[in-house]
């Protein structure tokens, strides 16, 4: 295989979850950004992120180890 | 209609360069056609059991289980728990070692090998046929729901889908459509199980939820439970919202249907077939059931909640506007919405725009609309676009599934044994990639012939239906009867396929009329539901595949057992695993999916 596909995943759930942290952040108290009461776009921002994260090192890990 | 922002907009371009981007950097490994058709067997045995289930997460498993939820309840797990699960073990288990094995390259292809040149045409025109129409099926009615939704333009939004689908596996080819039906299931599962979280949130988790579909039971003519209990009340078709008992149940889903489609149908198998050994093909369906068996949690609760929950105070938008196509919008805003059950919007007549009304008065529901209603009104800006990427993840996959499962048997099991065979391989690889391009277009032909004659594509779907009851006999006895015959099996097929045709033609469900539900040669039979009609159909298709196969195999004459070594089991030397841990052993991995499957059944019983 040339090329991981764990590093693309990660790179984009890295960039979605970054993307939705950051917008959640800044309309934490917008009206309308937290119909139920639960920040989620910066919490779920954050799980994404943690999940590009994960994946983006067990593809570096990997391409390391010369899997 | 529902205003999308920004950042919204932004996750699906982001999206969509991602697939794209895929497509390109994996250009350069497509040297041969069996990188093209099969990703040069090389592919390690988790991702291919993630795209083995992410091929099959088309737009009925997202929209359709959500609206079976919302109809049926958590009966809808039946598809999964018993209509999948012990299929996907059996395949691993024992039909693997034949389609990977004999090195076939397609499902059809494998039936030349065990049993002749007819067969193979036979399941080879009729297969890709059903490949591009259910992509048109399917592409349809993603244009069709973006348009309702958000107002999109139809044209617009199949268009562009089917681009990104296009030039991702133009480029990629098999490996492509794989690595991005990974992609399409993390997508799916980030997209969806927040949903879940927050809709179970609003009506008090599972308690809550089981209570409140408890008095829709009761109103319904149902016992409590019959919403949130699987199994308890399946003794009689009367007892359950499905309209099934327990044994069409088993037999006609648990057997018939899901053995025909996750043991025989090439969109899936062809995922195990790019593994990069006979380990890892085997483990293939067995790492996708994992999954699977999970994925009523993710697709059929929201259906549920969205048919009792009251949505949120302040929409996160805007309000929500259904537009029927053709005629005026009418606004279901947020509350509006639940005034008939939850978020689940009235199903419109396509002229008027008035609510339709069922015999009895009642208002009618428009089902399909359940999980994207429920996504519309608790996403805010931002989750909402996640959400909505995710619903077309699931359109694409299942797209790019069916196109390049198209590609592959028109390319070996068509043109190359009947059009131009002996042709150097680069010609075969240009012929999969006009292919691709072909398939596409037929699929934009078929939706668009879906959007003009709604019950054209009904009729297909059902012939569809006939063609595949009877499939699992022939597999299983060209696997595991050595005296089975090209003859018994071609014409088992033929007679299947038509005893399917003639019960359904002497049946009816009750209350429909006269015409593509059934009763075109008079009614004999009336079942309780649709439902209860097709597994029956199905049912009777395979046992009269099964018979005919037999009986005719027996006056004719057999292949010598030579020739059968690597397709017959018995003939056949048994696989040897090779792992580095006995928990990676296939066997092993099988006991615990079929377990955990018991569980489920049991808690949810």
């Amino acid at each position: 295989m040339t090329l991981d596909v764990r590093m693309p995943i990660g790179l984009f759930f890295v960039l979605v979850g970054a993307l939705l942290a950051v917008y959640g952040a800044v309309t934490l108290h917008a009206p309308g950004a937290s119909p139920t009461g639960v920040p989620i776009d910066l919490v779920w921002g954050g799980v994404l992120l943690a999940f590009g994260v994960v994946m983006v090192l067990l593809a570096q890990r990997a391409r390391r180890m010369g899997v | 209609m529902t205003h999308v922002a920004g950042i919204d907009y932004a996750v699906m371009v982001l999206y969509s360069a991602f697939v794209l981007g895929i497509g390109v950097l994996l250009r350069r490994s497509v040297r041969t056609s069996e990188d093209f058709f099969l990703s040069g067997r090389s592919i390690p045995a988790w991702v291919t059991g993630l795209a083995f289930l992410s091929a099959n997460l088309g737009a009925q498993e997202v929209i359709g289980m959500g609206a079976s939820g919302a109809k049926y309840g958590i009966a809808t797990s039946h598809f999964y728990w018993i209509g999948a699960i012990p299929a996907m073990v059996f395949i691993g288990l024992f039909m693997m070692p034949f389609y990977y094995g004999s090195r076939a390259r397609s499902v059809p292809e494998y039936l030349k090998l065990r049993f002749d040149e007819k067969t193979r045409a036979l399941n080879a025109v009729s297969f890709a046929t059903m490949t591009v129409f259910s992509s048109g099926i399917s592409l349809y009615a993603m244009g069709k729901l973006l348009h309702l939704l958000l107002g999109w333009s139809f044209d617009a939004s199949i268009l562009v889908a089917a681009g990104v689908v296009l030039a991702y596996i133009f480029l990629g080819g098999l490996t492509s459509a794989i690595y991005n039906e990974v992609l399409q299931f993390f997508l799916i599962v980030f997209g969806f199980a927040p949903l879940v979280f927050l809709g179970l949130r609003a009506v008090g988790g599972w308690p809550g939820l089981s209570a409140r579909l408890a008095t829709l039971a009761t109103a319904n003519g149902y016992a409590p439970g019959a919403y949130t209990r699987s199994w308890a009340f399946m003794g009689h078709a009367a007892q359950n919202p499905v309209g099934v008992e327990w044994f069409g149940l088993v037999m006609g889903l648990g057997f018939v249907l899901s053995f025909g489609y996750w043991c025989t149908d090439f969109l899936v198998v062809q995922r195990a077939m790019a593994a990069n050994s006979m380990t890892a093909a085997r483990r293939t369906p067995l790492i996708a059931a994992l999954p699977k068996m999970l994925f009523p949690f993710l697709v059929i609760f929201p259906g549920m909640i969205a048919l009792v929950v009251t949505p949120p105070a302040s929409p996160p938008a805007t309000s929500a506007q259904v537009a029927p196509a053709p005629g005026p919008a009418v606004t279901v805003t947020a509350t509006a919405a639940a005034a008939p059950a939850g978020v689940v919007p009235p199903k419109l007549d396509p002229r008027t725009g008035a609510p339709l009304r069922d015999a009895r008065g009642r208002v009618v529901l428009d089902y399909d609309l359940a999980t994207p209603m429920l996504l519309l009104n608790f996403f805010p800006a931002g989750l909402l676009g996640l959400g909505l990427t995710a619903l077309l993840a699931s359109f694409m996959s299942g797209m790019a599934g069916n196109v390049t499962a198209f590609n592959t048997v028109w390319t070996y099991d068509l043109y190359q044994s009947y059009l131009r065979p002996g042709a150097p391989d680069a010609h075969y690889l240009a012929m999969g990639r006009i292919a691709t391009v072909a398939g596409i277009a037929i699929s934009i032909a078929a939706a668009y012939v879906a959007a003009s004659f709604n019950n054209i594509m009904d009729f297909l779907q059902l012939v569809f239906a006939f063609v595949n009851a009877p499939l699992f006999a022939t597999f299983a006895l060209g696997m595991f009867w050595k005296r089975a015959t090209g003859h018994g099996a071609f014409a088992g097929l033929v007679a299947g396929t038509l005893a399917a045709a003639v019960h359904h033609g002497l049946s009816l469900p009750a209350g429909a009329s006269v015409g593509v539900k059934g009763g075109y040669l008079g009614v004999l039979a009336t079942f309780p539901s649709e439902l209860a009609q097709t597994f029956w159909t199905a049912i009777v298709a395979w046992v009269t595949c099964f018979l005919v196969t037999i009986l005719v195999s027996l006056v004719t004459r057999p292949r010598p057992e030579a020739e059968l070594g690597g397709l017959v089991y018995g003939l056949t030397e048994k696989p040897r695993d090779a792992v580095a841990h006995w928990y990676e052993r296939p066997v092993v991995l099988a006991a615990g999916v079929l377990g955990l499957t018991v569980l489920l059944n049991v808690v949810f019983f």
